[in-house]
């Protein structure tokens, strides 16, 4: 399958690609471009440029600065996989990483790609709004920040503007009395998730200080699950507070009955996976407390 | 033909890449797909070309040593890159382990993944010397074999493993 003819420009500098885009109709910024290549050719999207930012320089680190992880729109699946600050202290997004897609595609597409592209089957929408990341955007009047909670607002669709490019994403470091994972159900390695759950727990004084969590594949966007964090912030981080956050997660779920399973499964995947995910991330918190 | 072309103007670009050591020049459309360059292009169809939707990992080739889905990268976006595919495995007449390791392993039936495999064998050895039977079967697992049920692949990996650490 060969993808629609376009236009192509490989631009040198963020300035050069927020112009590009700016000059150009229609123009897609392309990255990892694991998934917009594949929309091309299945010719579920046209663009008629392509602005390539792999030749934009600077764009590739994963460093942390004033209390914050940036990750950069170059930074591949495969690098957030291997990075041993991401293993160490930002345990969500460490475990998040080896599940999305499969080592090849890990390999080329990116987390800021995920992103922008805004796949309510993407595994990083969930990651980061539990992780309360917030994306920064290159635009022709300068930059903005966008959490990332409220970048999608609906199925491969985000608040970005056309012209508009991401160039990194920032986590806020969670401290060390903080827990997170990142639990997918798929069929199959590389298939869309049924469900997934992002989960980080952050302890104080015996007490949870502060939860996010998020769910994959189961509305038109990644969903914060707000009211089960609200119901575990404050809480004791037993049993009790696990399982109703859970049921209050599965609540949340707005899942649609397909081929990977019945919306009751899928909601039911959810509550036990919510409930899996706070055990491990509590624990782990609580061993970052001695 | 024509009611695919859209209203942009189509331009061609220059790609220039290193192919299994070799320098290759050649002026393409931006939409050409690395997999269709290294097959029509240079005539390299040592590629497969599986599912061609960046489900089967049989067109995987070697960039910069990585290996991806090269029905999934523009050839446009290869330049200045070093892409290794199957035809470059094998050096001066003599197979690479790799490949020795899948023909004494049976590692294959029909070869359609073969490539793939191997060259992805290739990248996983090049960084983990001596691989459990897991971190191959994680390695390898963007790429669909349809015959082998997998073990002889993996049994031909741990072959090719011992044969390049006594090397």
């Amino acid at each position: 399958m060969y993808p629609p003819r376009f236009d192509y420009l490989a631009p040198s500098s963020v300035e050069e690609v927020v112009a590009a885009l700016g000059e150009h109709e229609g123009a897609k910024v392309m990255a990892g471009g694991q998934s917009l290549i594949p929309v091309l050719k299945l010719r579920i999207a046209s663009v008629d440029t392509v602005v390539d930012i792999n030749g934009v320089p600077g764009l590739d680190g994963i460093e942390e600065e004033a209390g914050e992880l940036r990750i950069g729109a170059l930074v591949r699946h495969a690098d957030a996989e291997r990075s041993p600050l991401l293993a160490s202290r930002y345990g969500l997004l460490g475990s998040t990483a080896p599940l999305v897609s499969d080592p090849l595609v890990r390999n080329r597409g990116t987390i800021c790609g995920s992103l922008a592209h805004a796949d309510p089957q993407g595994d990083w929408g969930s990651a980061m709004i539990a992780a309360r990341a917030t994306v920064v955007a290159r635009g022709p009047s300068g930059e903005r920040t966008i959490p990332v909670e409220e970048l999608a607002v609906g199925p491969f669709m985000t608040t970005l503007a056309p012209d508009e490019v991401i160039t990194e994403v920032r986590v806020p470091d969670p401290g060390p009395r903080t827990g997170g994972t990142y639990l997918k159900l798929e069929r199959r390695v590389g298939d869309y998730a049924t469900a997934a759950v992002a989960v980080q727990v952050t302890l104080e004084n015996g007490h949870v200080r502060e939860a996010g969590i998020a769910l994959t594949g189961v509305g038109a966007t990644n969903l914060r699950a707000a009211a089960a964090e609200d119901a575990l912030r404050g809480s004791e981080p037993g049993e009790a507070a696990i399982r109703e956050a859970a049921s209050l997660a599965a609540a949340a779920a707005d899942p649609q009955s397909d081929h990977r399973g019945s919306a009751e499964y899928k909601r039911n995947v959810v509550r036990v996976f919510c409930e899996r995910g706070l055990r491990t991330a509590i624990s782990a918190a609580q061993a970052g407390q001695e | 033909m024509t009611q695919l072309e859209s209203t942009t103007t189509p331009g061609l670009h220059p790609v220039e890449v290193t192919v299994n050591g070799q320098a290759r020049e050649a002026e393409v459309e931006a939409r050409l797909l690395l997999v269709h360059f290294l097959r029509q292009t240079l005539g390299l169809t040592g590629t497969h070309l599986g599912c061609d939707t960046t489900s089967c990992g049989a067109c995987a080739v070697l960039v910069d040593g990585t290996p991806v889905k090269s029905c999934t990268m523009l050839a446009v976006q290869a330049t200045g890159n070093e892409i290794t595919t199957v035809e470059g495995l094998a050096q001066g007449g003599q197979l690479h382990p790799v490949q020795q390791a899948f023909h004494e392993e049976h590692g294959l039936q029909c070869g359609f993944c073969t490539p793939g495999m191997m060259l992805t064998s290739v990248a996983l050895l090049e960084a983990n010397p001596s691989p459990t039977d897991e971190e191959i079967r994680w390695a390898l697992s963007g790429q669909i074999c349809r015959c082998t049920g997998y073990q002889n692949i993996v049994h031909a990996v741990q072959s090719a493993a011992t044969t390049m650490r006594e090397a």
